[in-house]
């Protein structure tokens, strides 16, 4: 599949910008490369449906917005479903012949709260009704609109405002559910992790989900300096380093078959990840050195498993390959 | 005024509603199941599977989500509809506030149930009540061939430029959803016409760029609240149009107060919803025993037909007004709505509630409500068949 080049989004931003500038978004912030990786990888006309949370808040305060695109927001649990009454409307009217041929992408852009928790039954439901739309969670990994609470995308160890670090606390007790797993369960065309610090990958992925004939997932790694307390110019990096220590592993599920899309050359050591973060500061140094350990033997499990699974399903990511060429 | 002379047919409120949709044809239709609203959506389904109606049905896994997904079908500029009732209801209740305030022109049929706990399926109006605050505009059908009227006249009244709201249609549960009796509908075309083409400004699909649900702070958001009051405060003016209009091609009236008997009434009933046959029946039998009682029944409840009201009870020096839902520890709301319609008038009212979960209203408890009227004033709330059916409200 040819893929657009940077030049080609850029271009497609000079013509029409989905998200323009001006916004109230942070400095250093994951959200905005994402929403126009994003629209700027889709071609053709756009819906897009927020759910509550820092992008909604920060784009669209009355009287002014920064949407370029059709753009609608309901509530916090529900972006999945009103993005299915949209589509469901789109279907309904072209059955009519009230709208022209040309296909709309509906692209929901919710963060992890939207999504992991308070969203996972909007999402689930639309995943298994087969609508048309890429679901986008922007995944700063907690609440960081209302000020960093912990969320089910939050990892273990990380403090945040009700998993305080403190005399007893030692941050969030508990692991970060495999949302991307759950999506993959629900049996659509298309899931995929992807992070800001590769936006070619993040592109052609949007490209791949905005062909699904169906439902299409992707969980991007969003970094946020306030919540997890790491240099705005640090951003991009820090995402990178996600990925390449395999906290946040870069692939793709096609229908059910599981590929890497980027192997790091080599693996860095997870405190690289820890260090650079101050919501992991009381794990720097020698303090936490039993706990990284036991969180290194857990991603090295869920690489392992994910290499196997990218192995064994080789074959049929070339038979797809050749089909396509 | 044209009369269309039709046939009779036998059909349940919620079959006689679910013709009206396939009447209308709504674009889509997100929807979950729950009793008594059930058959409306089995009903139409099969409509919809017989080829009878090409409406898309969003077969959603909540009525968070039917509610939702309505909202996202009616802005992006599809005709919508859908149907709900008691917990089903409270569940939607967020939504419905977001979409008065993002002026969606939504209909929802209700077959108005009573809410847990305990769980009953059964009718009253606690349900519609949870929604009195949201800007939806509410009307309550009285028997199977209102809730059909109405379901036609709701659209109009919804998506009138000076409205742009969700209109909740009532019927009471099993009362009039589940009970069969002649209802005459109108041909196909006349309906369609009524109805007309579904027209929004700013649709999703429309080939602009508009942004749907923004974020207001202090410096606007008191603002963009009024005039959602006064788009429902517009309400009352468009149904009475769309009333007319239904009367002048139809030759069916169904004002938003149906004053019965009223003419030169002492005492009166107030009440919503199936409820007003039984007293009717009542005011009838006391009439014929020389007492000049009468009822007034509202179909349109959001807004409040404040002035109407005042003119249809301006004559009855005692009015009992009967709740089917209750507000703990306060008077229950229809009394309190007509206590407010009614402030500096001659005429005083008596709260009573009836029916809750089901409850059938007698006639015996009717016609002590109208004896208790004749006695002075009680300070307290009555309840109507409390402790049975003839129940003198001691428990």
């Amino acid at each position: 599949m040819a893929m657009a080049s940077l030049k080609t989004i850029a271009l497609r931003e000079e013509e029409h910008q989905g998200l323009s500038g001006g916004h109230s978004l942070c400095a250093g912030c994951g959200i905005p490369p994402i929403v126009r990786t994003v629209l700027g990888s889709i071609p053709g006309p756009k819906v897009a449906i927020s759910a509550t949370g820092c992008l909604e808040v920060a784009t669209t305060r009355y009287p002014f917005t920064a949407w370029g695109v059709p753009w609608i927001h309901v509530a916090f649990e529900n972006a999945a479903a009103v993005a299915s009454g949209a589509e469901a409307a789109f279907r309904a009217l072209s059955r009519r012949g009230k709208l022209s041929e040309e296909p709309v992408t509906f692209v929901v852009f919710a963060g992890d709260g939207g999504t992991y928790d308070i969203g996972l039954q909007a999402l689930s439901g639309a995943l298994e009704r087969g609508h048309r739309l890429l679901y986008v969670c922007y995944n700063n990994e907690a609440y960081m609109n209302t000020g960093i609470q912990r969320s089910g995308a939050t990892p273990y160890a990380a403090n945040t405002t009700t998993s305080p670090v403190g005399s007893l606390g030692k941050g969030k007790a508990e692991r970060r559910k495999d949302m991307t797993a759950i999506v993959v369960a629900h049996h659509i065309p298309y899931a995929a992790q992807a992070a800001t610090s590769h936006w070619q990958d993040l592109s052609r992925k949007v490209e791949r989900a905005a062909q699904a004939s169906g439902p299409s997932f992707l969980n991007v790694l969003a970094t946020c300096p306030p919540g997890w307390g790491h240099e705005a110019k640090d951003s991009v990096r820090l995402a990178r380093i996600a990925v390449e220590t395999h906290y946040w592993p870069l692939f793709e599920v096609v229908e059910g078959h599981y590929r890497i899309t980027h192997r790091p050359l080599q693996q860095r050591p997870l405190e690289e990840w820890l260090n650079l973060q101050k919501r992991f500061s009381h794990l720097h140094g020698e303090r936490g050195a039993d706990l990284v350990v036991r969180l290194q033997e857990e991603l090295d499990d869920s690489w392992a498993q994910l290499v196997q699974r990218d192995a064994s399903d080789a074959d049929w990511f070339r038979a797809l390959e050749e089909a396509e060429a | 005024m044209a009369k269309v002379e039709l046939a009779l047919q036998v059909l349940t409120g919620a079959e006689a509603t679910a013709h009206a949709m396939r009447q209308i044809q709504p674009d889509v239709v997100p929807v979950y199941p729950i009793t008594p609203q059930t058959p409306i959506i089995q009903t139409f389904s099969r409509f919809v599977a017989d080829g009878k109606a090409d409406t898309v049905i969003v077969q959603v896994e909540s009525e968070h989500s039917a509610m939702s997904a309505a909202v996202g079908s009616a802005l992006a500029g599809a005709r919508t509809m859908t149907a709900t009732a008691s917990q089903g209801l409270a569940l939607m209740v967020e939504v419905i506030y977001i979409a008065a305030g993002l002026r969606a022109p939504i209909v929802i049929a209700v077959g108005n149930r009573a809410l847990s706990a305990p769980i009953n399926i059964h009718g009253d109006h606690s349900d519609g009540m949870l929604a009195r605050d949201s800007g939806a505009v509410q009307i309550y059908a009285q028997d199977a061939q209102e809730a059909y009227d109405l379901m036609v006249m709701a659209p109009r009244i919804a998506e009138h430029p000076d409205v742009m709201l969700p209109v909740m249609v009532g019927q009471d549960g099993f009362q009039v959803t589940h009970s069969a009796e002649g209802v005459a509908l109108l041909p196909d075309p006349d309906v369609r016409d009524f109805v007309g083409p579904y027209e929004i400004p700013n649709p999703l699909l429309g080939g602009g760029a508009s942004s749907h649900g923004t974020f207001a702070m202090p410096d606007s958001y008191f603002e963009l609240r009024h005039q959602l009051v006064q788009a429902t405060e517009a309400a009352e003016a468009v149904y009475a149009e769309v009333a007319q209009d239904y009367r002048r091609r139809f030759g069916r009236d169904l004002p938003q107060i149906d004053a019965y008997r009223m003419e030169d009434a002492e005492r009166a009933i107030l009440l919503i919803g199936s409820a007003a046959g039984t007293a009717k029946e009542v005011v009838d039998d006391l009439r014929a025993e020389g007492e000049r009682v009468g009822l007034v029944a509202l179909r349109l409840y959001r807004p409040f037909p404040h002035a109407a009201l005042r003119a249809a009870l301006a004559g009855a020096r005692r009015v009992a007004v009967l709740d089917r839902a209750v507000s703990p520890g306060a008077y229950p709301p229809l009394y309190s709505d007509a206590l407010g319609a009614l402030q500096g008038s001659a005429t005083t009212l008596q709260s009573y509630v009836y029916g809750l979960g089901g409850r059938d209203l007698s006639q015996r408890a009717v016609r002590r409500a109208f004896a208790e009227l004749a006695l002075p004033a009680a300070d307290r709330i009555g309840y109507l068949g409390l402790g049975g059916e003839d129940g003198d409200g001691e428990p």
